[in-house]
């Protein structure tokens, strides 16, 4: 019984021990320079959270080189909310909220979207195989090598439009999805 | 043992006795058919065939496309005269369909029957994907990824559905009572596919003739079909006893997981319907263009089960069937619970088609006005999946999708059962059916723009890598020229 209570009061007194060091140093890396890495920290995470919140389409209609730069503008405080098209007033009121500022709709000067997405869709007897629209693409959705033919991978595209612009020959034209296996016809929807 | 039974469900008037007085009748062919691409569940096939080239009956014009697909066939022979955008009974927006022109001539394309013991499983799922088969009680589920997903578990249990439990519907029953002995040669066919174990076949008791039948041929069975015997189990009439987790459940004890698969639990169901097409896939190389289709309704003169081939036109279906004999109500494709409306007769008879009900006036309960909730519960007594759908009815007026997630509306199996029993008279179903679509396009929105964004980033990450691999190969000629 005795050795047993002793054993228990060296027990409690080591735990105690390992208590009081561990927040020695808890509090000496507080001293260290911890306020700089919480704060990138936050950065990171904040820019993370916004990430998450747009559509991912990285068509560029903020003005930005993609949703992960936007979202990095937005944290820094370099950026309206009201900038990104596809993600919609949804997106806009969402980003508001998270960021704390007052609701309001797209600003339509970054362009106006469909609301049910197109894909790209690829001529493909025209393709020269110049290969300028595998280096638009920022999601790498299409294949194709040099002076062959080039695809969309319909699965991965996320109807950006990027490609069509650079394509000297016009043979990319945005479709709806539905349509794709369809040989070209005069229902197509082209980019506008 | 006695059945385990199923959680909720209604007892419903059948309605069926019209269409069974008369025996299946064959519709003579079409002169054009209308063939969507889309018309399994899953992605929708892609074309073989152009404009303009002449097609073989049973020859394969579009090849499945991703992993849940199915293959198509022409229907009838002759010169594929359209592939475009059409309206289709199954879909609210136009599909794309192929549209053949009959140029007259029975000319069919060449099968060979194969010997299904010489084929390895797996080989035979492969074979029995090329002949179109889809799952014909009305979900038109792909068959051959079912039986490849079906064979991943330890012991497989074929479950045969003969319940057929909602209203009108009675093309599976005509079914079991003519060609009983296909069906079982089908069952047999799939239990190897499957490696089965177990086979049953479940029957509701509003059926004796089909029972009857399907006992006497299994009795009388051929030499060729050595099924490992199944059992015939005869289950009360409740409506949704024939909805696939419920049958598992009365016929196993056990539940399908929420979000699952019966294949979870190491079951898997086929629709007799299924059965009886791979048996004559397999045995008679004929591929999956003509079922069997319910006509039946007020408004319909000669009531019967029909077997139609697909493409063909509902108002021709109907004109064979007799006419319009009234002032038509409403159409429907699919039984009273679960059919949709459909705008006109003008569209094509589907792998889904198994029921169209031409309504008069006088078949239609008459719907009252919508009521607050009153929060009686009937609603949940009845769900057969056991949800809460007072909540659900809430989260949907509300577009809260999340909450509608989490109270798995995706498990809602769309039956009308709660709608049935509403005193409030609230559109519950139609709500479920609605909102749905809202909340698996917001989740594969979320799965595809977290695709966009690895591949952006990994694309990101590429081009930096390249550019300094650049810079390094810069800095090592500058120093070697300097
Ligand atoms: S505008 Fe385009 S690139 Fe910019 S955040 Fe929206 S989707 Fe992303
Ligand atoms: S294929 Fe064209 S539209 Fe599609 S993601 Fe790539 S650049 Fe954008
Ligand atoms: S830009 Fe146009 S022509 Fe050049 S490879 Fe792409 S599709 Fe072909
Ligand atoms: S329609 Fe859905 S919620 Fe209503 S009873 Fe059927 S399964 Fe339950
Ligand atoms: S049955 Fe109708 S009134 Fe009763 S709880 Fe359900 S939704 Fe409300």
């Amino acid at each position: 019984m005795l050795v047993a209570l002793l054993v228990m009061a060296a027990a409690t007194l080591l735990l105690a021990t390992a208590l009081t060091l561990s927040r020695d140093r808890t509090q000496r890396n507080d001293k260290h320079g911890n306020d700089i890495i919480e704060n990138r920290y936050q950065d990171k995470a904040l820019i993370e959270q916004i990430n998450q919140l747009l559509p991912q389409t990285q068509c560029r209609r903020c003005t930005f080189a993609g949703c992960k730069p936007y979202a990095t503008a937005l944290a820094r405080g370099e950026a309206d909310i009201n900038q990104c098209p596809p993600g919609g007033d949804h997106t806009a009121w969402r980003l508001a909220q998270l960021l704390g500022k007052a609701p309001k709709p797209v600003d339509r000067q970054f362009g106006i979207v469909r609301a049910t997405p197109l894909v790209a869709w690829i001529d493909e007897p025209a393709c020269i195989g110049c290969t300028k629209c595998i280096l638009a693409c920022p999601v790498d959705a299409i294949v194709g090598a040099s002076k062959f033919m080039h695809t969309v991978i319909t699965s991965e595209c996320t109807g950006c439009e990027l490609c069509v612009a650079p394509c000297p020959v016009d043979c990319i034209v945005m479709r709806l999805p539905d349509e794709v296996h369809l040989p070209r016809t005069g229902s197509t929807v082209h980019a506008s | 043992m006695t059945a385990p039974a199923m959680h909720g469900g209604l007892r419903l008037a059948g309605n069926k006795k019209r269409s069974t007085q008369s025996a299946l009748r064959i519709a003579a062919a079409p002169s054009q058919v209308v063939l969507p691409l889309d018309q399994h569940a899953g992605t929708a096939a892609t074309p073989l065939v152009q404009v303009g080239e002449r097609v073989l009956r049973g020859q394969p014009i579009a090849q499945p496309q991703g992993e849940i697909s199915a293959w198509l066939h022409a229907s009838i022979a002759g010169h594929v005269s359209a592939i475009e955008l059409r309206p289709t009974p199954h879909r609210q927006q136009p599909a794309p369909c192929i549209v053949i022109d009959s140029d007259g001539s029975e000319e069919s394309a060449a099968h060979e029957p194969v010997d299904v013991d010489r084929l390895d499983a797996v080989a035979l799922c492969e074979h029995i994907a090329a002949g179109g088969m889809v799952g014909l009680g009305g979900a038109v589920f792909p068959t051959a990824p079912k039986l490849l997903l079906g064979r991943q578990a330890d012991e497989v249990h074929l479950i045969l559905n003969g319940a057929e439990c909602e209203p009108w519907i009675s093309c599976d029953d005509m079914l079991m009572r003519e060609r009983a002995a296909d069906i079982l040669r089908g069952a047999s066919i799939l239990c190897r596919a499957l490696s089965a174990a177990r086979c049953s076949l479940v029957i509701e008791d509003d059926k004796p003739e089909a029972i009857l039948a399907m006992q006497a041929a299994q009795s009388a069975a051929h030499p060729n079909i050595h099924v490992p015997n199944i059992d015939v189990r005869v289950v009360p009439t409740i409506y949704p006893a024939g909805g696939e987790n419920q049958l598992v459940t009365t016929v196993t004890g056990l539940e399908v997981p929420s979000g699952g698969l019966p294949s979870d639990i190491g079951a898997i169901c086929h629709n007799v319907g299924t059965a009886a097409a791979v048996a004559r896939w397999i045995d008679h190389g004929e591929p999956l263009i003509r079922r069997i289709v319910t006509v039946t309704g007020s408004g319909v003169a000669e009531a019967s089960n029909i077997e139609v081939v697909l493409g063909t036109s509902i108002a021709d279906v109907i004109a064979q069937c007799g006419g319009y004999s009234g002032r038509v109500a409403r159409l429907l494709m699919g039984g009273s619970m679960m059919g949709r409306a459909l705008a006109s007769d003008a569209l094509p008879v589907v792998k889904a088609s198994n029921c169209l009900v031409v309504a008069l006036p006088t078949d239609l309960q008459p719907r009252g006005t919508e009521m607050p909730c009153i929060r009686c519960g009937n609603c949940s007594e009845a769900c057969p999946a056991m949800l809460l759908p007072q909540q659900l009815h809430w989260f949907a007026r509300a577009q809260d999708l999340p909450a509608l997630d989490l109270h798995g509306l995706l498990d809602c199996i769309e039956c009308g059962c709660c709608d049935h029993v509403c005193p409030s008279q609230i559109p519950l179903t139609q709500q479920f059916r609605d909102a749905k679509p809202a909340l698996t396009a917001h989740r594969s929105a979320q799965a595809a723009a977290t695709l966009a964004r690895t591949r952006f980033e990994a694309r990101d990450a590429r081009l930096a890598r390249l550019e300094s691999e650049r810079q390094a190969k810069l800095a090592e000629r500058r120093k070697s020229v300097g």
